[in-house]
């Protein structure tokens, strides 16, 4: 039915299969759009946010998303700047991935503000010493990069390739895509670092508050070097499923193990910085506001140690360690454990510097206030989900996202 | 660094609560609802939506009987002046919708402005911005008791405490029309200072050495909340109790409030 639309040497399931599989995914994503519906029209009463917790579950999804996104712009650095020519074999699913994460990231602001018509109001009267404001900025035009850097994909799809101006258009903005990876690595830089400095700069809340170099606190760095380190290991997560579901091979391991040994070592630099920044903030500054480390976990009913090393040591140094090493890397099994624990630790890390800084008490008669999401909070958080599922759905079955899957995959 | 960037020459208004007489009556509160038409729910079960720009905290020395002592401390915005104005909420505005007016030292709210992202709700360490989660419902016939110098405000914005400024641009008027170049220290009184029955709440400019809190402020019984943040807060507390000095801010073991100094 379809067939004229599918990649060359590739074979793709019954169309009434994947039609299943749109339905499913696409109820999922209608009771996300009820639920959004719901707080656009009724407000942000919808949610069990309160005046303690103005920033919850939305916010910690659009930071993690941005900064599993990361593998988008981090592993375009390394095929278009560095020359890392192997990663071109990734590097379509890894601009597939980011641009459904910093859509995600989009959709949940736009739900998340008080006022969703005054949303422009962040670019017409700007503050320019608000992280928030490069925030907006950053991530609205780094979309627009990867935007033109999925578009040529789209124009491999057979049925479009076969018109002659979008064969040229999609062959012209391929030769001048390392203007656009460089771009987008710019901007990525700025915006997953002014996320980070979004908590960082908190000077009334000394559980994220950070000293930095010049007006950017630690957290400036830290956040876009974690989501350089742990964004590829969410790419390559994001294809290890895919080759589960699909049932084929869809990458070469050279490929899977070049990136993982760069993402390895990202992650084993980050973790011993993230590790200095901790102790420096638990010895020098958090007791000169009065605090001890201990102070932000305990007294409450859920934040303990537990979430510290939940973060660093199993979401950082183990799988760190298994990915420097050749021996983890080789072994399949032992490398996609390192890629759901780098994921686990890097959302944890995004959730502590957002949950954990409004839950932890700051005046002395304040108490610990913990949070629930309401139903509608969560379904609107899955909704990207599955808006993910049928993105990636259509785009695997109709557009050459993985370069070696012919070649893995031979038909007979 | 320019004079007014300071306040060297300019006002700055703030306010001295004294806790020792301070009786925990809430009409502070009531005062400030009624002033500047604050919204209010039929159920206000949920005190962590309510909207309260004043707000009444009891504090207590956690001791058993018979040495319990509590606490009443009344806690409007704390109108930080940070470091020449950089404000904990001000800077992280993305909207320019708060502002630190270096002419007065009152962080203001631009209700119009703010599309509700809330940030500078996470940046505000004392909890003294509040969301509007509902749109405000009056009681039938309550709307013509509301105060027509205050807007009301819609669901998803954020308000606080204005330091009633809207009463600092009546008295502004009134002083002009009666040919005075500047206002006089009672021209100028916020709702919850003249509620006070037991007279806690002392408010004037505390640049100004003709106004009590100008003294008041010097005392040495006097503290701010959470000085150590570096928020730099304008109001400022009194208490001849230790334990009620201490809880204006977080210390370690070793240390106190005369230590820090």
């Amino acid at each position: 039915m379809d067939s004229a639309f599918i990649p060359n040497g590739v074979r793709r399931c019954a169309p009434g299969k994947f039609l299943v599989v749109l339905a499913v995914a696409g109820a999922v994503l209608l009771w996300g759009v009820y639920a959004m519906l719901l707080c656009w029209f009724k407000g942000l009463n919808q949610t069990n946010m309160n005046n303690n917790y103005g920033f919850a579950l939305w916010i910690w999804a659009d930071l993690a998303v941005i900064a599993l996104g990361g593998g988008a712009f981090f592993t375009g650095f390394l095929r278009y700047i560095i020359g890392k020519d192997e990663l071109k074999n990734i590097v379509n699913y890894a601009v597939l991935i980011g641009f459904i994460c910093y859509s995600s990231a989009l959709l949940i602001l736009a739900i998340d503000i008080g006022q969703p018509l005054r949303g422009w109001f962040i670019f017409w009267h700007a503050n320019v010493h608000s992280m928030l404001t490069e925030v907006a900025f950053c991530l609205s035009c780094y979309f627009g990069v990867l935007t033109i850097e999925y578009i040529p994909l789209i124009l491999e799809n057979r049925g479009i390739d076969r018109v002659p101006f979008l064969h040229h258009l999609g062959h012209n903005m391929h030769d001048i895509m390392a203007v656009f990876a460089a771009t987008g690595a710019f901007l990525s830089f700025f915006h997953q670092g002014s996320l980070g400095g979004v908590a960082g700069v908190l000077f009334g809340r000394p559980f994220s508050f950070r000293e930095g170099f010049f007006i950017w606190p630690w957290t400036f760095f830290l956040f876009t070097w974690s989501a350089a380190a742990y964004g590829p290991c969410f790419t390559l997560l994001i294809t290890r499923i895919t080759e589960a579901v699909t049932g084929k091979k869809l990458v070469k391991d050279n490929v899977v193990e070049l990136l993982a040994k760069i993402s390895g070592w990202m992650m084993a630099t980050y973790i011993i910085a993230k590790i200095v920044d901790t102790l420096y903030w638990a010895n020098v500054t958090a007791p000169s506001k009065g605090f001890t480390l201990m102070d932000f976990y305990s007294h409450n009913a859920f934040y303990g140690v537990w979430i510290l090393i939940l973060e660093i040591v199993i979401g950082g140094i183990i799988p760190a360690a298994i990915l420097i090493t050749d021996k983890g890397r080789k072994s399949p099994a032992a490398r996609t454990t390192a890629f759901v624990l780098a994921v686990i630790g890097v959302c944890v890390n995004r959730w502590v510097m957002v949950l954990q800084v409004m839950a932890a008490p700051v005046m002395t008669f304040d108490k610990w206030a913990l949070y629930y999401p309401s139903w509608q909070e969560v379904a609107t958080t899955i909704l990207p989900v599955a808006y993910g599922v049928i993105l990636i759905a259509i785009s695997y079955r109709y557009l050459p996202i993985f370069p070696q899957e012919p070649e893995l995959n031979p038909i007979d | 660094m320019k004079a007014e960037e300071n306040h060297g020459n300019t006002k700055k208004f703030g306010m001295v609560i004294d806790l020792d007489v301070c009786t925990g009556c809430g009409s502070c509160m009531v005062a400030c609802m009624a002033e500047n038409n604050v919204p209010f729910r039929k159920d206000e079960s949920d005190k962590l939506k309510s909207i309260t720009w004043m707000r009444v905290y009891k504090l207590s020395n956690g001791k058993p009987y018979p040495e319990t002592d509590i606490c009443y401390l009344p806690r409007p915005c704390q109108h930080c002046e940070g470091h020449d104005g950089h404000s904990p909420c001000v800077s992280v505005c993305p909207a320019t919708a708060t502002d630190y007016d270096m002419q007065t030292g009152i962080v203001s709210q631009i209700y119009t402005r703010c599309f509700g992202c809330r940030y500078c709700m996470a940046a505000c360490p004392y909890h003294a911005r509040y969301f509007n989660w509902y749109d405000p419902v009056w009681p039938d016939g309550m709307e013509q008791y509301l105060n027509p110098d205050v807007s009301v405000r819609m669901r998803g914005v954020v308000e606080k405490c204005s330091f009633c400024i809207q009463r600092y641009q009546a008295a502004k008027d009134r002083a002009f029309m009666e040919g005075k170049t500047d206002i006089e220290e009672s021209d100028y009184q916020t709702a919850c200072t003249q509620a006070c029955p037991a007279g806690a709440i002392t408010f004037g400019d505390l640049n100004n050495p003709a106004h009590a809190v100008y003294k008041l402020k010097k005392q040495p019984n006097a503290f701010r909340l959470l000085e150590r943040l570096g928020t730099n807060p304008k109001i400022y507390y009194l208490s001849s109790r230790e334990w009620v000095r201490r809880a204006g801010d977080n210390y370690l073991k070793n240390e106190g409030p005369a230590k820090i100094g």
